[in-house]
């Protein structure tokens, strides 16, 4: 059995890997992300709170996938998951065949607060994985960090310290930094949450560039309808309370896409179709809140 | 886009004009209110500098700071020149200026003051070389927080002086049990702040530390230290600030020299205007270490923004 490295890590890429869910069935496992039969319960002192039930998911390699719904679903509890921050409660997540057990460099992620290294100028945090990482020889990671100071638009303030900087503009350093180690799977966790709407657009079109010009597995989780469609591939829309995925809405928007798009109707009925169900969704919670 | 009409059909409806403003001529007025630029408007400098949290000139401020201290000084000369208190109570400025310039002279003083500093200075350093790692690793392990936190917490509860006896006792009366008093005060309030310090490193700014490849062990030393030093300076200020207050029970253990033990030894002469010299000079020293250890943090860490 020949075993090949992909990116950063190795993977068994070329190899048949089965999971077994433990009534006897067995998974075939893929190349990109496979969450199977993943729900999550969180023990307080009182109760136990069920926050995701029952997930299934396959993330293909160099997909955009969005993940939509009112807060509090769970949204971000899977995405954790995924990145390996927390373990799910029964079920498996698997990245490129593998398990996801911690943290690690494979993945990368975006938070939504601001989580630049203070004492790190721009291109210091920048360079940061590339130099704990030391897949390149240094003259290669310095090429690789002056490209994404360039790509996103940073020039000029590389050697600030990020106390300086903008909310949008350390996001965007914060993106040049999860990307510039080339993790095989990439998690936003509302990253541009705490951006006002103009910046949030210029980083989502950022965002869209980068990911056209390159495309990586990506998950997104966010609230915003117009930012999951214009971005993704896929949506996938999950209910609230416990939370499941209500739908994966296929996005058949064309590419390269830009800013353009979200004027078109095919674009409005999407919207439409989204806002329908969160709104569904919203109330639902709503009501529960008045009888329980 | 190649044609914007035929995306989002008539344009020609949409006004574009700005308004303008139209001069009337200064005879023809005929409203009641008229406002002139020249009038000052909105808020006075001294309303604005009580918005609360608001900010005042850095020129302000040390003007306030110097009206402060000089009231405090009127309140004494009122005290001395005015009330007359005797000065068995309150030695006036000008005996406690002439007992200083005489105590300066004679050189006795400033051996006393460089000792009480290198006392102090000492307690401290071993206090922050043995507590800023206690407290890193109690902030970073659960199971080590568990295991030194509640002790810790009952130490630092304990009064300093309640030591003396038992000092005397293990480590006799040499610099020893002076320093150890030192220790007592600084110690546990060091491990326990610094502690606090490593908690408040965001768990965010951790876990983004685990995508870009840091190791479990990496994590404490790139990440947590580095985001907690300048926390812990202001920490070791602080304490540094406990630390000198300490003094004068640590210069009760058989001491012949030292600002705390002059002061003791005035009080039992009656030497009231010595005894004032001594304090103005404890608060100078522990004014000046202040600022030099806020100087330090800011050389230090000029990357770190202040909350």
């Amino acid at each position: 059995m020949m075993k090949k490295t992909v990116l950063n890590t190795d993977y068994p890429v070329d190899e048949n890997v089965y999971y077994e869910d433990g009534q006897g069935q067995f998974y075939r496992l893929h190349n990109g992300v496979d969450i199977i039969g993943v729900t999550k319960q969180f023990r307080t002192k009182k109760s136990t709170v069920q926050a995701l039930q029952e997930i299934n998911l396959h993330v293909h390699n160099s997909e955009f996938i969005s993940i939509l719904g009112t807060s509090g679903c769970g949204k971000s509890t899977l995405l954790r998951m995924v990145g390996g921050f927390e373990t799910p409660t029964t079920g498996k997540i698997f990245c490129h065949k593998k398990e996801v057990t911690r943290p690690g460099a494979s993945i990368g992620m975006v938070f939504q607060s601001y989580t630049l290294f203070p004492w790190l100028t721009v291109r210091e945090n920048i360079a940061f994985g590339l130099k704990e990482l030391k897949y390149h020889t240094p003259s290669e990671s310095k090429e690789i960090v002056e490209r994404y100071i360039d790509l996103v638009g940073l020039r000029g303030f590389e050697n600030q310290y990020p106390k300086s900087l903008s909310g949008g503009m350390k996001q965007r350093v914060a993106l040049a930094r999860s990307l510039a180690t080339d993790p095989s799977v990439l998690l936003l966790d509302e990253p541009f949450g705490a951006l006002d709407m103009q910046t949030r657009g210029v980083m989502q079109e950022l965002l869209i560039d980068i990911w056209q010009k390159s495309p990586k597995t990506i998950l997104m989780v966010t609230h915003d309808i117009d930012e999951a469609i214009f971005l993704a591939d896929r949506v996938v829309i999950m209910s609230a309370r416990p939370g499941r995925v209500r739908e994966i809405l296929d996005i058949d928007l064309e590419r390269p896409r830009n800013y353009h798009v979200k004027s078109t109707p095919a674009f409005a009925a999407y919207r439409e179709h989204c806002t329908e169900i969160i709104r569904e969704e919203s109330s639902k919670l709503l009501v529960n809140a008045h009888a329980g | 886009m190649t044609n914007d009409s035929a995306l989002y059909g008539d344009r020609s409806w949409i006004r574009t004009e700005t308004p303008e403003l139209h001069p009337v001529d200064k005879n023809r007025l005929d409203g009641t209110i008229v406002y002139t630029a020249k009038d000052k408007s909105g808020e006075t400098a001294f309303s604005k500098a009580f918005i609360p949290k608001g900010s005042i000139t850095k020129r302000s401020y040390i003007i306030i700071a110097v009206c402060s201290f000089a009231a405090v000084f009127g309140l004494w000369c009122y005290a001395c020149f005015v009330m007359h208190v005797s000065s068995m109570f309150l030695p006036s400025p000008k005996e406690v200026v002439q007992s200083a310039a005489a105590m300066f002279t004679d050189g006795n003083f400033l051996f006393d003051i460089r000792m009480s500093v290198q006392r102090v200075l000492i307690g401290f350093l071993i206090s922050a070389v043995v507590g800023i790692p206690l407290g890193l690793i109690i902030g970073t392990y659960a199971p080590m927080a568990a295991c030194l936190e509640p002790l810790f917490s009952f130490f630092r509860y304990l009064p300093a002086s309640a030591f003396i006896q038992l000092f005397i006792l293990w480590i006799g009366i040499g610099e020893g049990s002076k320093i150890s008093i030192i220790i007592v005060g600084s110690l546990a309030q060091i491990i326990l702040m610094v502690a606090t310090n490593v908690r408040n490193v965001s768990g965010s700014l951790i876990e983004v530390s685990y995508t870009l490849g840091v190791s479990r062990a990496g994590v404490f030393w790139k990440v947590i230290l580095r985001k907690a030093m300048p926390d812990i300076m202001d920490t070791l200020r602080m304490v540094l600030g406990w630390a000198w207050t300490y003094i004068i029970v640590a210069e009760m253990i058989g001491a012949s020299e030292g600002v705390g033990f002059m002061i003791t030894q005035a009080g039992r002469q009656f030497r009231i205007s010595r005894i004032f010299v001594g304090i103005i000079v404890i608060g100078l020293i522990g004014l000046v270490l202040d600022m030099l250890m806020m100087f330090l943090k800011r050389a230090l860490f000029p990357w770190n923004e202040e909350k």
